[in-house]
């Protein structure tokens, strides 16, 4: 069963000609078949964590581990920690410019699988996991998130869940600038890929409302830069009523 | 930092590039004028004569990007012809392949000079090389021109005539070190239909400065393709007329600019006549510290070509910091009973978040910028038909990117 470690994790940025840690020491276990909420304020370093754990040159590892199973995460390149079964589903994906989404598909695909996909069954494949997404088919046609409606970038983001099938699925505030509907379909996507119980899910949402649609086992709470209280999914109902006051006031003084 | 800016002369903004559909047009340098501006802010009419065109110092509106003290004396009369360059023209049964003096009254006829260093070619040439395929005659195979510099300077002139209803491919290939200024005459008959891919792969030190002149025919078409890889500076200036209604004009090229080197196409199709389409499209990607290139998209729509259909669009992607393209797109039109006229003109970067997504989808770093390059130029790869040439190409970009991540 595949399982994420984090231990102590401490990160930093360079803003402004300056170095400025934004991770704590964060501890977190993800396992195989588990769907964490992990959920705070804005620049609590949420975002920080994800970009971190699949290797974005930005930020700067000063300390502690990140293991998937065992293998040591933080000395793996970004496209291996990728074909290691990590998954970051992005808040703001990237603009590719030329490359269009069935040719990146099946270029990712080939590099995770190890081997070209069959392409009668691929072109099955992808053509289903779209209708389910409720993606118009030429979608396919398009360049890589190019013009695509914030709506479009996260049923594509959540797409390539579905057909990269990773261990550990890290879903980056997808909730965020989504309407109901959008919220529904891409939360049914993510549902469809928990349900197969081989992914561990980490999902970042700085709002309750996702947590409707996709029920997690444990709720933690992010501030300061590290999880500043862990529970089930009461924790959210306390967060609904209460907001994130009680612990910006604490990390701050922390 | 990279600079990838339009010209302040281009209104077009970045990121965009989907072209709009036909009979729509894009914001962009649009003028409707009495009078061209295109002929005027030229430094000189057109003339065979280089005595006519003073000599460039850099400022003028065709020089401003080039960079002068690169062209080896092309543009002030002090570089003369050495030799060393050898042209080499093969061509199937049924085509006739002449050397001329310069008094043949077909050379020229595509087109006059248009700036000091085509005149300088048309003065300074002893022969011209002239290819004709006859009437009706359709080849199955292509006629291939190889051009190739053993080091030395030269002026040379080409014409290629197909006449009536004749179909042809031509492949013009450039290779090895030269400082070369030459033009390419394409004298098109009535329904005659020519392709024409002119190869720029020189090695590192080369300087080819040319003009092309089209001259299209009635129903007659041109399928030019210009691909420019190698050489310290390349400037060439692909030229359209038309000779009856009913021509058609697609005018492809793509550019891999690399570290150092200027590579500058220059772009003019004339609708003087009725009822006539043309369609540019020019792709080009830049890497590396100094590269430039320069793409100038002119279409100039007169009173009298009513019923024309003309897009013109110029794509650049900018692979590294350090690299230059300044893109200026201008369309005038002289008459408003037209099909349709757009341009378009975008520049964008591959930087490191699109190479941070690529990978995080684990695809490794070099097969990500393959993947960019390859489908960025696809679509013009495909117009070529050539299949050697088309493998050949495919190779460079391959070599290209390869050199890049080393």
């Amino acid at each position: 069963m595949a399982t994420l470690e984090i231990r102590d994790l401490h990160v930093t940025v360079e803003a402004d000609n300056a170095t400025k840690e934004i991770l704590k020491g964060v501890d977190l276990t993800v396992k195989q078949g588990e769907t964490h909420a992990i959920m705070g304020p804005n620049g609590s370093g949420k975002s920080t964590l994800a970009y971190s754990l699949a290797g974005h040159p930005k930020y700067t590892i000063t300390g502690g581990t990140v293991t998937l199973d065992g293998e040591d995460v933080l000395e793996m390149s970004v496209d291996e920690r990728a074909r290691a079964g990590l998954f970051l589903a992005m808040q703001y994906p990237v603009e590719v410019p030329g490359v269009s989404v069935s040719n990146f598909l099946r270029t990712s695909a080939t590099a995770i699988r190890g081997e070209a996909p069959k392409l009668r069954t691929w072109v099955k494949e992808v053509k289903e996991t779209m209708e389910r997404l409720h993606m118009d088919p030429s979608f396919a046609e398009r360049n890589v998130n190019e013009g695509f409606s914030g709506g479009e970038k996260k049923r594509h983001e959540i797409l390539q869940l579905e057909l990269l099938k990773p261990k550990i699925a890290i879903l980056d505030e997808t909730d965020s600038g989504l309407d109901v509907d959008a919220l529904r379909i891409v939360s049914e996507g993510v549902n469809r890929v928990r349900e197969t119980g081989e992914v561990g899910t980490l999902l970042i949402t700085h709002y309750t409302r996702i947590l409707r649609y996709i029920k997690p086992d444990h709720v933690h709470v992010f501030a300061g830069g590290r999880i500043v209280e862990s529970g089930g999914p009461e924790l959210a109902d306390k967060l609904e009523n209460e907001g994130y006051e009680a612990y910006v006031k604490g990390g701050a003084s922390a | 930092m990279a600079e990838a800016q339009n010209s302040p002369k281009s209104s077009t903004s970045l990121g965009q590039g989907a072209p709009p559909p036909v009979g729509s047009t894009t914001a962009g340098q649009i003028a409707v004028a009495a009078e061209s501006t295109v002929a005027t802010r030229m430094s000189a009419p057109p003339s065979f004569d280089v005595a006519d065109f003073p000599v460039p110092y850099g400022r003028e509106e065709e020089w401003r990007f080039t960079p002068l003290d690169r062209l080896r004396g092309l543009h002030d009369g002090t570089a003369s012809a050495t030799g060393g360059v050898k042209v080499d023209v093969q061509a199937p049964e049924g085509v006739r392949v002449e050397t001329v003096g310069r008094d043949d009254a077909r050379l020229g006829r595509a087109g006059a000079p248009v700036d000091r260093v085509a005149a300088q070619a048309y003065s300074a040439f002893e022969h011209a090389s002239v290819v004709t395929v006859p009437k009706e005659t359709v080849l199955t195979e292509p006629i291939r021109i190889a051009v190739h510099g053993e080091g030395g300077t030269a002026y040379g002139h080409q014409v290629i005539e197909l006449e009536a209803f004749a179909e042809a491919v031509v492949v013009i290939d450039h290779t090895g070190d030269a400082v070369l200024a030459a033009n390419v005459d394409y004298l098109i008959g009535d329904g005659a239909k020519l392709t024409v891919v002119s190869v720029q792969d020189w090695d590192d030190r080369a300087v080819h400065v040319g003009q092309h002149n089209a001259l299209i025919g009635r129903d007659a078409a041109l399928k030019s393709v210009v691909v420019t890889f190698g050489g310290d500076l390349v400037r060439l200036h692909p030229r359209v007329t038309y000779a009856g209604t009913g021509g058609e004009a697609e005018m492809f090229g793509l550019y891999f600019t690399d570290a150092g080197q200027h590579q500058e196409h220059r772009l003019f199709v004339d609708h003087n006549t009725p009822h006539c389409k043309s369609n540019v499209v020019y792709k080009g990607a830049l890497q590396g510290d100094d590269a430039h290139a320069v793409w100038i998209g002119d279409v100039l729509i007169e009173a009298k070509a009513e019923g024309t259909d003309t897009y013109e669009m110029n794509r650049n992607l900018v692979l590294t910091d350090g690299s230059r393209v300044d893109s200026v797109p201008n369309l005038e039109i002289e008459t408003g009973e037209i099909v349709g006229a757009g341009h378009a003109s975008a520049t964008g970067r591959f930087d490191d978040e699109q190479l941070f997504y690529l990978m995080a989808r684990g695809i490794p770093e070099y097969e990500a910028r393959r993947l960019v390059v390859r489908g960025f130029f696809a679509e013009l790869v495909q117009q070529i038909g050539v299949s050697d040439i088309e493998e050949r190409l495919l190779a460079r970009i391959e070599e290209e990117l390869e050199a890049s991540v080393a």
